[in-house]
Parts: structure tokens; sequence; C-alpha cells
């Protein structure tokens, strides 16, 4: 691997860009293929399929015998809420390999007793998510019930282009949620990106459960390609 | 974690700088129960000085003795390490996995 090569790489992943390494593993000829120029490479196929799956892998293309090395960046996950859903939430996405804080102003709530090893942030939103440094590979969940903590933290997830953004919320509490946020000046185009009610529909009814459908909701949307979540979504409505 | 990748390849990039000789050793292919996945990757320098993993620990040694080989001529090599053969048995990958290593010099 060229020196340029290595900066260049450590560079993005240092600012959680994820890149693949084409390597030609008969001779050693290498280059870097940075996730926003995977549409327009040759090999755009198979490398947004190894990306969505987070997976290295080999190819074979024009009798050449490719490693694809994929390095993404590890997946956030934002609590917003340190309620009885979080308590079991964030250590299950902690065994799916997310970096999860929970934030919630409320210092009851977030107390290290009811999370233990999960990083806590107990201020309100405006101050407690912009260190977060929240981006496209952080999966967004609010569920306080309570919208003077969850819109604002909502509007910083829009901002930041998060790839899942749910809200706990029937579908009658969410039509007022969707009102308030457009108040706020939300475009359709947002609201639409919420999920809600939150989680896939498994009949969920205790925290734990319903902390299962939420990481299923998350990592279907990790990892299917965008038509399946969108057919996945058509039939579940 | 110590041996994220992210602090191994930020090594590779320091040693480098340093003037040191410098080993990627990257997997590629893996059969059966291989206890690290493709991509996980091992960096060398020309002291025998490495971090990371491709076999949580079994041909660890090997990769290194041959890193050291490709950090002096410069050529890329592919290792096979497995059950079948004999020098892995050696070595120990005792899980009853293949592994296949890219080993390419840094620089």
């Amino acid at each position: 691997m060229k020196l340029e090569t290595l900066t260049q790489l450590n560079a993005e992943r240092a600012a959680r860009r994820p890149v693949i390494i084409v390597t030609d593993t008969a001779n050693g000829e290498q280059r870097l293929v940075k996730a926003q120029d995977i549409a327009v490479d040759p090999l755009r196929a198979e490398l947004s399929k190894q990306l969505r799956m987070g997976k290295s892998g080999n190819v074979e293309v024009a009798g050449k015998k490719l490693f694809l090395n994929v390095y993404a960046p590890t997946a956030k996950l934002v609590i917003i809420g340190a309620v009885h859903i979080s308590q079991a939430l964030a250590p299950l996405a902690r065994s799916l390999d997310y970096d999860v804080t929970v934030v919630d102003p409320r210092t009851a709530f977030a107390s290290p007793e009811r999370f233990p090893d999960v990083p806590l942030v107990a201020e309100w939103p405006d101050v407690a998510l912009p260190p977060l440094n929240v981006d496209h590979y952080t999966a967004f969940v609010a569920v306080t019930h309570d919208p003077k903590i969850d819109d604002p933290a909502l509007l910083h997830a829009f901002d930041r282009d998060c790839f899942y953004i749910g809200a706990l919320g029937s579908r009658k509490t969410h039509a007022k949620r969707a009102e308030r946020l457009r108040a706020q000046g939300a475009k359709d185009s947002d609201i639409a990106r919420i999920h809600a009610p939150i989680g896939l529909d498994i009949g969920a009814v205790s925290p734990s459960e319903i902390a299962v459908a939420i990481m299923a909701e998350i990592t279907a949307l990790l990892r299917l390609p965008p038509k399946e979540n969108s057919k996945e979504k058509e039939e579940a409505a | 974690m110590l041996n994220r990748d992210e602090d191994i390849l930020q090594a590779a990039e320091t040693w480098q700088k340093q003037g040191h000789g410098v080993a990627l050793a990257t997997v590629v292919e893996t059969w059966g129960s291989a206890p690290r996945p493709a991509g996980s990757s091992l960096v060398i320098n020309d002291d025998g000085t490495f971090l990371g993993s491709v076999s949580g620990g079994c041909v660890e040694g090997a990769v290194v003795t041959e890193a050291l080989d490709v950090i002096a001529s410069g050529q890329p090599k592919m290792l096979e390490f497995g059950v079948a053969d004999e020098t892995a048995w050696n070595v120990g990958l005792s899980c009853g996995g293949t592994i296949r290593v890219f080993v390419e010099k840094v620089g």
C-alpha cells in the first residue's frame, strides 16, 4: 500500500466517511474508492453491495481477482430519553456493535444506576447533541414522549441526515408531532423519514420486546438495499 | 480499544513516517471456522513489532516472519494457512479453518 493511500484512508476514517480499498491480489495493484465516488465507479454494483453489508470480500472482474476491503464507520445510536425502553435498548444496541449515547435532561432518569456503563448526557438536546457529532452513520431514537425534549432532538436528526430516525408514539401522537415539527420549519420529506410508531411490527409489548423491534428496524435500514426497504414499508403500512 | 483497525492503520502511518519499514497483512479469504473475518489486519515494522490480529494469535508468528521478507523485498505475498497445510498445523491454526493473508509493504 502506498503511503499516500494509507494517509488518505486514515483521513477518511477519522472523518467517519466510508472507504473501500480495491486490491488486485495477483500483483498488489491498489486503489482507494471513497463512498461518494462509488456511484460512478465501474465496480459500483459490487462496491455498494459490500459497503451495505459492511463486509470485505472478493470479486472476479474480467479475469482479475480483486479484494474489496470495506472500512465503514462504527454506527452510532443516540437515544433521547433515559426511560425504561432505553434501559433495554442501550445494552442490546451495544451487543450489535453500536456506539450508544443516552441523552435526557431529567437527572432522575439519566442516572448511572439506571444505565451502568452507558455514556449518559444529562442535558437538553440543544446542549447535549452538538458535541456528539451526529452524522449519517447514526441511528437516532426519540423515546421521552415529551415534545419539549423529543422535538428539538428530531430537528437536529433531520439536519444531520441520520440513516434512521424513530420516535415513540401512536399514529395519533405522531400526527400531532408532525404538526408541531412543521410549525418549527421541518419539511414534509423530513417528517416522512420518522419511523413512527417506532420499530418493526412484531407485536412487542414489554420494553425489551420494543427494544428488539427498534433494533430490527434499524438493522433493516442499515443492511437492506433501499428498494427492499421501501417495499417493506409499504407492506407494513 | 487498543487493536481497533483505526489504531493499527494509524500506527502503520506513524511508523512509516518515522522511517521504519512497514508491512500490512490482511485476511482476504476465509473458509470454515476461521477466527477473524476478511479485512482483519496486522501491521508489522522492521523491528518485528506488530499490532492487530489475523487469526486471534494462531499464525501471527509466521505472518510476521513473512512480513519481514516483504519489507526487505518490496514484493507482495499471498500466504495460506489451513488444516490441510502441514505448516499451518505446525503454527497451530487449531480452529479447523483456512485463511489467506495478503502481505504488502507500506510506502
